[in-house]
């Protein structure tokens, strides 16, 4: 049976009131996605200084999506992929890419959203959801080897416009393919608020043209995308297919830093978004459990900074790639005018 | 008339457009109330009203599709692909569409369509935001391509697609939209398609370029020049249909050609003019043509772009190359 829920699951209210059934998850488990939740913030007003200061190229901040992609990380086992875009740092930071290669990725460096070896995040998707198809035909390929594993692939609602979207739920509908897919629904996409982008009432209920269930969650409330991308999760490893979460939340940033979003939002709009901020909402929920205290929280804001300060450090330590080095790349054999054309590039170079 | 940002322009010929011809629409991905990444559309929306300056859903094979279905049935619409590197999206709608509407129903349909696109490096932007993609349009009859290298042209091209009775790609230099000003006459006026222009007189070497190149192809006949070698720059403006004429007059008087191009080598734009020449002009060659362009990958992070696009030090070397022959 399809299920499609828009009912927008919620276990944390803005004030940190626990409103729905808390999932299984200890204090030290809790108290780790804050901590990556903070970093991820912590890192994005540096990188975001860092742009302003015309120390770092064109960055795409996450600030107010940290809940939607910390929570369903957290739902993944590491052996799992995930499927990222420009804003999902916050995701990858907790999946296990170092912050030193988020760095690298705004200063355009070769190596910059290169996962390390053993981190199963794919790279990263500018082109806006071309990445789907992928992420369809990875979870498909693991399904076709019987494995037991489940996908996440990340987007914004601006994505399910694209046919490349819609090609992918329907793969992935047709050959139970064990994905999640992710819809961070931050109300914008650049200056295009979300009512523009489809006249569907949800993104969630797209999911049943397709012929799998979809949910509707609060996506600044990390336990709810963490519960409802858990049991996603696990009915695709048994073998049940995929699902479409719609996560709501809100880029309280600009699109990226090139981007002025005074021209089109209303001032009045960041102030809610500011009231309802994920990390505001984790950290009362924690105080009030008696989870945490001012100290600790002292503590974590300064070890924060520290780790993005070192981490920076070591992104501008990382030696240079010329053109020439990624000659190596473009085919696993180098064809020889590709050869001649890279004595040219560094002959040229010095 | 006043001093103009190509951006600005472009801005004013649309804005013209669209006074003149209530057939006139722009439709793309934050074009409306925003006026465009790059405010090409600015205003716009002030002045015409939602239904004439479209925020579309992000779907550039929708936007294009639609806008040809819109072209068929009588509108004039001017759609925006955001970056050139997302026309790969539309190149379905594009290729095996808009191309072909007026000869497969021989004239009964037509598809007087411009896509207006922003392309090219330089300006250290993300992965596929600078493709250059003029080769692949040159490889479909069908469709046609200009490329403006000056605010004047940027407005009287445009101009000139919008009236064009076919589909015309548009595409725009990013890195020249804010980079100089020049006087841009107030009225509408066009540019012919299909014309190049002798952007700069010599007689011992022709440098072909377009785009993006012009500056660079430019900077290099300026430096040679004070070594001694007269250097003529034709700016091609248009890829499809090429003025074919223009090039083998010039080489007819040079005996020698560069051609600049910041796409990759290897199946571009100048290996169409290096065969044109050759077929057309063997005999009044002094040296085999030769390409600078950018190298046979595809388009580096943008720490490095400088690594990869013409420079005019590399332009200058092929000149002293055809000469030295
Ligand atoms: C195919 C494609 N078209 C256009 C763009 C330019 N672009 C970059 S982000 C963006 C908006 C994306 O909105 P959404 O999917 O909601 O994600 P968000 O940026 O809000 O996270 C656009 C139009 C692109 N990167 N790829």
């Amino acid at each position: 049976m399809i299920r499609v829920d828009v009912s927008r699951r919620q276990i944390l209210a803005p004030d940190g009131k626990l409103v729905g059934e808390m999932p299984a998850l200890g204090p030290d488990t809790l108290r780790d996605m804050y901590r990556i939740m903070v970093l991820a913030r912590t890192f994005d007003q540096r990188a975001l200084n860092l742009q302003r200061q015309g120390r770092i190229g064109t960055f795409a901040p996450a600030a107010g999506q940290e809940a939607s992609q910390v929570g369903a990380v957290f739902a993944m086992r590491r052996d799992e992929w995930l499927f990222p875009t420009y804003r999902s740092h916050p995701a990858m930071l907790a999946h296990g890419m170092p912050l030193d290669r988020l760095f690298l990725y705004p200063m355009a460096h070769p190596l910059g959203g290169v996962a390390p070896p053993g981190v199963a995040i794919y790279s990263v998707a500018i082109s806006i959801a071309a990445h789907l198809p992928h992420a369809a035909g990875a979870a498909w390929a693991s399904r076709i080897r019987r494995e037991s594993k489940g996908f996440v692939a990340l987007f914004g609602d601006g994505a399910t416009s694209e046919g490349d979207f819609h090609e992918a739920m329907n793969f992935a509908g047709v050959f139970r393919a064990p994905l999640v897919f992710l819809c961070e629904n931050n109300g914008w996409a650049i200056s295009v608020p979300r009512e523009h982008q489809t006249a569907s009432e949800t993104i969630a209920q797209k999911a049943v043209a397709y012929g799998f269930g979809g949910e509707v969650v609060d996506g600044n409330d990390v336990l709810a995308v963490y519960q409802a991308t858990s049991e996603a999760l696990e009915r695709a490893r048994a073998g049940e297919g995929p699902t479409l979460i719609e996560a709501q939340t809100y880029r309280l940033g600009p699109h990226t830093t090139a981007d002025d979003p005074t021209r089109y939002r209303k001032p009045e709009e960041l102030t809610e978004a500011e009231r309802i901020d994920p990390i505001l909402r984790l950290r009362l929920f924690l105080e009030g459990r008696d989870l945490w205290s001012e100290k600790e929280e002292a503590a974590l804001r300064a070890e924060a900074q520290e780790s993005v300060r070192a981490a920076y450090q070591k992104a501008q330590e990382t030696p240079p790639m010329a053109l020439g080095d990624l000659v190596p790349y473009v085919y696993a054999e180098v064809p020889p005018y590709l050869a001649a054309e890279r004595e040219e590039m560094n002959g040229w170079r010095v | 008339m006043a001093r103009m940002t190509m951006i600005q322009a472009i801005n004013q010929a649309l804005a013209q457009a669209m006074e003149a011809d209530d057939r006139v629409l722009v439709m793309g991905e934050d074009v409306g109330r925003n006026g465009g990444v790059f405010r090409a559309t600015d205003k716009l929306y002030d002045r015409f009203g939602p239904e004439r300056a479209i925020d579309t859903p992000l779907a550039e094979g929708g936007i294009v599709g639609t806008a040809i279905g819109m072209a068929v049935y009588g509108l004039r619409p001017v759609a925006e692909i955001q970056f050139m590197g997302f026309t790969y999206q539309a190149f379905s709608q594009l290729v095996a569409q808009a191309a072909r509407i007026r000869y497969r129903s021989l004239g009964q349909y037509t598809c007087p369509l411009v896509v207006r696109a922003p392309y090219g490096g330089g300006v250290r932007a993300l992965e596929l935001h600078s493709d250059t993609l003029e080769a692949r349009v040159l490889h479909t009859p069908g469709l046609k391509f200009v490329t403006p290298a000056t605010p004047r042209d940027a407005k009287g091209l445009l101009l000139a697609a919008i009236d064009d009775p076919d589909p015309v790609i548009v595409a725009e230099p990013l890195r020249l939209y804010r980079s100089h000003r020049e006087e841009v006459p107030e009225e509408r006026y066009t540019v012919p398609i299909g014309k190049a222009r002798l952007a700069r007189e010599g007689s011992d070497v022709t440098l072909v370029a377009w785009g993006s190149q012009v500056p660079t192809a430019l900077e290099a006949a300026e430096a040679a020049e004070a070594d001694g070698v007269s250097v003529e720059v034709i700016d091609l403006r248009t890829i499809v249909p090429m003025d074919q004429e223009a090039i083998l007059a010039s080489v007819r008087k040079t005996h020698r050609v560069v051609i600049v191009q910041e796409a990759p080598v290897i199946g571009g734009v100048g290996a169409e003019i290096a065969a044109l020449v050759s077929e057309r002009a063997i005999l009044s060659l002094e040296a085999p043509p030769l390409r600078v362009g950018g190298y046979d990958m595809p388009y580096p992070p943008s720490a490095i772009e400088e690594q990869y696009l013409p420079s005019p030090e590399r332009v200058r070397q092929a000149i002293d190359r055809v000469l030295a022959f």
